[in-house]
């Protein structure tokens, strides 16, 4: 039994989790695509921002004031992980970058512990963002609606930075072919520790808008990363676009599985096979379209780089 | 690939873990011999991992899953009543390099930050499967009724044979990938990671060369499976979770990789480490992570480049 | 290059020389305490080791007159390495007794290394089926429950309440299924849908809650331990199901309660759950350990720490009962069969499986004199309550 309105409802929560992805994704394509540096480290900089933010949020009470302080707290950090233990990893290879970020990720997981307690910590919502407005008999909570807005808003921005700006065409530059704009004589650098920052950047946002509604806790950084890495391979790396893309197509299609997939195998599976093909199916199923989307397409929907 | 250097090392380390069972009962501490023997194991995860990584510049995310196979084939066999290893250990490399057919030739379509990412979602897809295997325990794992049985030839179920039968059977593997790297085939297939273009147009299919590379893998990590699950006894779906995968990674990068004797002492020094660490504070990775750090940067080629002073493998 | 040998050779030297030191002939009973330490369910671990401090306390650091040394080990929620302290503790550290365990995996995975080491498993938590059932053994102990009990418990509640129908969430993983089938076992009324979700990553419950509303239900049974709680809670309030009625079982209790509290969830109040003990369970025993915890740690223990307190209490009895002779390995099992022992929960028995028979109580979280949130009996559901696995295990109640 599908109902309508239940299938509304469910693009909506699809919409509200892709752009807390993309969120996180947009960062990380642009650091992979233009850098051509595989940062594991990205989950740790949306741990630290959901940290810094929740514990402002519990000093002071505001939650705005929190999102303030962890966004630019998790800048600096970002500019000066890049320019004091990254940059010098450029020019290696993908595998030793993914050795050393993981050891940042191992770092950054027993810090946190040491600091904060092997317990997470509790972010109350702030109450003007509890409870939720009712459309079409559908109770939308506000705080995913926060959460849709502030990530649309973000996508919009990136759009006008990216496609607009002298920056932008520098970074677009950058992710389709690194060399040239160095031969231009551009200072690379610049543009490397701008991005690098603004993908720390957003990543603490997204960490700090998951906070309150998932959990503050140790290891959520990985948890979250594998599924960023989806979708910017989704999408293409290197790719604004793309990323925005693929975190909405995963966003619902996660959604959907888990909540029709059980109902959808009952059709032709007994129903015992069917409750336990359901969730296992639905738990495997971001992992399936990717394996299906590079089947058909080895470099994502949005290839970025021409070389 | 191997300087004078290396073979003297790992004749070292050999030399250590042949004495293992000898000092572990001198000093009754049967412990350590369980520690250096799922060393020995996952050196041969590891070592299969750097054919196709190290050799064939395929970095596989997924690698785990094979040596999951391989110790899921060893757990179903047993639940279901079938001990004897000269069955079991044979299908547990078959199946394994079955699945390492399918995967690779799906994954192969594809390289670099792509591949790496189609290895990791087609092993975590093999985690979820065993984590609804609720006939075998699902999540909670299945614990093994009995080790492999192989008749009158040998038995596996004293701890110390089964220590030196690993022992063997890391040699065996290690000399195998000598033969094979020194191959035509391993020339090949180290042709094609360096210029894959240049490879094609000497008519060599590089395509089919690394499929083979990558099956064989399979079945050597299948094979560990198989080990794996008599060290412990006892298989669980986490041996397929892509956390396994990473480490194994890290220790082929932690001892050098695309030599022969780095993977080895790279899964010797990572549980050496983790063990020894651990026992000196609870927040042992606080100090990992940092030296995983220091390795990438000062000790290129892991830390076998850095002994033995020849690091110039890099990726 | 001789450096490098060198290095190998002392690497390997320094990991040998450490256990030669120990193996001095102190009289000593020592006990190896596998749980967790690190990462996020490092919190469980911690109550585990602050309830055995407390037991230690009350026995004055002796048992039968011999000083006591308990050695915590961290299985990482990894079952081989869970397996390799084990180990070590066997033949190392040369304990007497191995106790604590909190995961099923990590339990099964040790499980044959004690057993044949000869030595007593007393576990503290893990409620795994096999081992109530066909993997029982004359060695094995459990101080806690088997996973089915409580949700069956549940479901009687419901039952009792005149509870029509309910929507089940719990997460995809063994134990969260165990969770499913013991409520559905019980419970006789409609389950309008239940929904199993990717365990332990997924936190995100928006698809789930627009389902379970959608079926309209009388209540929503959840299993969700850990981090996993607060997260359900929260989304549950916003989804906007406050008329309907929140079951629980192993997700609201002492670790979870002051967190909740902390990010201010009022639609906790209230909410009923099942358990075999709660912080204000009316013993002796009880009111001594949960007053002296509170007073040490400022803090209310949890269940895992009652079964903790319950396993060092256990060992104690059984060496007393022998006089420290612990070669009288016959004469312990037989002490501990008898469940003579001081247990918070009361008097209770042994099942022929040696997990143990025991009460069952409904309970709801209110607020404490000082406002803390904590949880209350409202009443009895299952007296003197045995799992249904205990029928697998061989071993007869005639012992």
């Amino acid at each position: 039994m599908v109902d309508g309105a239940l299938v509304f409802e469910q693009f909506f929560n699809g919409i509200q989790l892709g752009l807390l992805l993309f969120l996180l994704a947009a960062g990380l394509t642009l650091v992979f695509g233009i850098m051509d540096m595989m940062n594991l480290a990205h989950g740790s900089l949306y741990m630290l921002g959901a940290y810094v933010a929740a514990q402002v949020t519990l000093w002071s009470g505001s939650f705005l004031l929190g999102v303030s302080v962890a966004l630019p707290a998790i800048l600096i950090l970002g500019i000066c992980l890049e320019a004091g233990l990254l940059r010098p990893l450029y020019a290696r290879g993908h595998l030793d970058q993914v050795l050393a970020t993981f050891g940042m990720i191992l770092f950054f997981n027993e810090f946190v512990r040491l600091v904060w307690g092997p317990e997470g910590i509790e972010v109350p919502l702030p109450s003007f963002l509890k409870g939720n407005v009712v459309l079409f008999d559908i109770p939308l909570p506000n705080y995913r609606l926060v959460v849709i807005g502030v990530g649309l808003l973000v996508a919009l921005l990136l759009y006008l930075l990216v496609t607009k700006t002298r920056t932008g065409m520098l970074i677009r530059a950058g992710a389709s072919n690194r060399e040239m704009i160095q031969v231009l004589g551009v200072d690379i650098n610049r543009v490397f520790t701008l991005v690098f920052g603004i993908g720390a950047a957003l990543a603490a946002l997204a960490g700090a808008l998951a906070g309150p509604i998932l959990a503050v806790t140790i290891g959520m950084g990985e948890n979250i990363l594998i599924q960023v890495l989806v979708v910017i391979v989704i999408g293409g790396i290197g790719s604004i676009r793309g990323a925005f893309v693929g975190a909405m197509l995963i966003g619902i299609i996660d959604i959907l599985g888990r909540s029709f997939l059980d109902t959808f195998f009952k059709i032709f599976l007994p129903v015992n096979a069917a409750e336990t093909a359901g969730p296992a199916v639905a738990s495997m199923l971001i992992y399936i379209i990717m394996a299906l989307v590079l089947f058909f397409k080895p470099q994502g929907l949005f290839p970025a780089k021409t070389g | 690939m191997e300087s004078r250097a290396q073979k003297l090392i790992l004749l070292g380390f050999f030399g250590g873990l042949f004495c293992v069972p000898l000092l572990a009962e001198w000093t009754s501490t049967p412990f350590y011999l369980d520690l250096a023997r799922r060393m020995m194991i996952l050196a041969i995860g590891a070592l299969s991992l750097n054919l196709i990584m190290g050799y064939g510049g395929l970095i596989s995310f997924g690698h785990a899953a094979y040596i999951g196979i391989g110790a899921y084939t060893v757990g179903i066999c047993a639940e279901h009543g079938l001990t004897n290893g000269f069955i079991q250990w044979p299908l547990a490399i078959l199946i394994s390099g079955a699945f390492a057919i399918v995967f690779g030739a799906i994954s192969l379509r594809t390289r670099g930050v792509y591949f790496i990412m189609i290895t990791l979602a087609l092993a975590q897809m093999m985690y979820f499967l065993g984590v609804s295997l609720d006939r075998y325990g699902g999540d909670d794992g299945l614990p093994l009724s009995e080790r492999s049985n192989f008749q009158d030839l040998i038995d596996i179920s004293n701890n110390i044979t089964l220590y030196y039968l690993v022992f063997l059977a890391l040699v065996l593997c290690l000399l195998f990938c000598h033969r094979l790297i020194h191959s035509r085939f391993g020339m090949v297939l180290q042709g094609a990671r360096s210029n894959e273009k240049r490879m094609q147009g000497l008519g060599f299919p590089t395509l089919r060369y690394q499929l083979t590379a990558f099956v064989i893998a399979g079945m050597m990590a299948g094979f560990a499976g198989a080990l794996l699950a008599n060290h412990t006894d006892f298989i669980n779906p986490d041996l397929m979770h892509w956390t396994r995968s990473g480490d194994l990674i890290i220790m082929v990068l932690l001892g050098g990789m695309g030599s022969l004797a780095g993977p080895v002492i790279g899964a010797l020094v990572f549980l050496l480490l983790e063990e020894v660490l651990s026992g000196i504070t609870e927040y042992w990775q606080l100090i990992f992570g940092p030296f995983l750090i220091l390795v990438v940067l000062f000790a290129r080629g892991g830390l076998l480049g850095f002994f033995s002073k020849r690091g110039n493998q890099g990726e | 290059m001789k450096k490098t040998l060198m290095l190998g050779m002392g690497v390997l030297a320094l990991v040998f020389a450490g256990p030669q030191a120990m193996a001095a002939k102190a009289k000593k009973i020592k006990i190896g305490f596998v749980t967790t330490l690190s990462g996020g369910a490092g919190v469980i671990g911690k109550d585990m080791r602050q309830s055995v401090e407390i037991a230690l306390d009350h026995l004055g650091n002796k048992m039968s007159g011999i000083p006591v040394e308990v050695i915590f080990e961290d299985d990482q929620v990894k079952p081989e390495v869970g397996k390799q302290k084990t180990e070590k503790l066997l033949s190392k550290d040369k304990v007497d007794f191995v106790s604590g365990f909190i995961w099923s995996h990590v339990v099964l995975a040790s499980r044959n290394s004690v057993v044949k080491a000869g030595k007593f498993l007393i576990i503290s938590n893990a409620g795994t089926s096999k081992i109530a059932g066909r993997l029982c053994h004359k060695n094995i102990f459990s101080t806690s429950w088997q996973n089915d009990q409580v949700p069956m418990a549940l479901g009687e509640v419901l039952n009792k309440r005149g509870v029509k129908s309910i929507y089940i969430v719990a997460p995809n993983y063994a134990a969260g299924r165990d969770m499913v089938a013991g409520v559905e076992r019980t419970f006789k009324g409609k389950i309008l849908g239940k929904d199993l979700t990717k365990w332990p990553t997924q936190l995100d419950f928006s698809a789930e809650l627009a389902k379970a509303r959608a079926a309209k239900p009388d209540g929503v049974f959840i299993f969700y331990p850990g981090r996993a709680t607060n997260a359900f809670f929260r989304q549950y309030a916003q989804a906007g199901m406050t008329k309907t009625p929140l079951y629980s079982v192993f997700s609201v209790d002492s670790l979870s309660l002051p967190k909740l509290q902390q990010a201010k969830l009022q639609n906790v109040l209230g909410t009923f759950s099942t358990q075999f003990w709660s912080p204000d369970l009316n013993t002796p025993v009880n009111k001594k350990f949960v007053s002296d915890y509170r007073s040490k740690f400022n803090a209310y223990p949890s269940h895992y720490g009652a079964q903790s307190y319950d396993s060092i209490m256990m060992i104690a009895d059984a060496v007393e009962a022998v006089g420290g002779d612990l070669s009288k390995m016959d004469a312990m099992r037989a002490q501990m069969r008898k469940a003579a022992y001081p247990s918070v929960r009361g008097k209770f028995t042994y099942g022929n499986n040696h997990f143990p028979v025991q009460d069952f109580y409904l309970r709801q979280v209110v607020k404490d004199g000082s406002g803390n949130w904590t949880t209350k009996i409202v009443q009895k559901v299952y007296e003197n309550h045995q799992d249904v696995y205990a029928a697998k295990c061989k071993m007869k109640k005639s012992w």
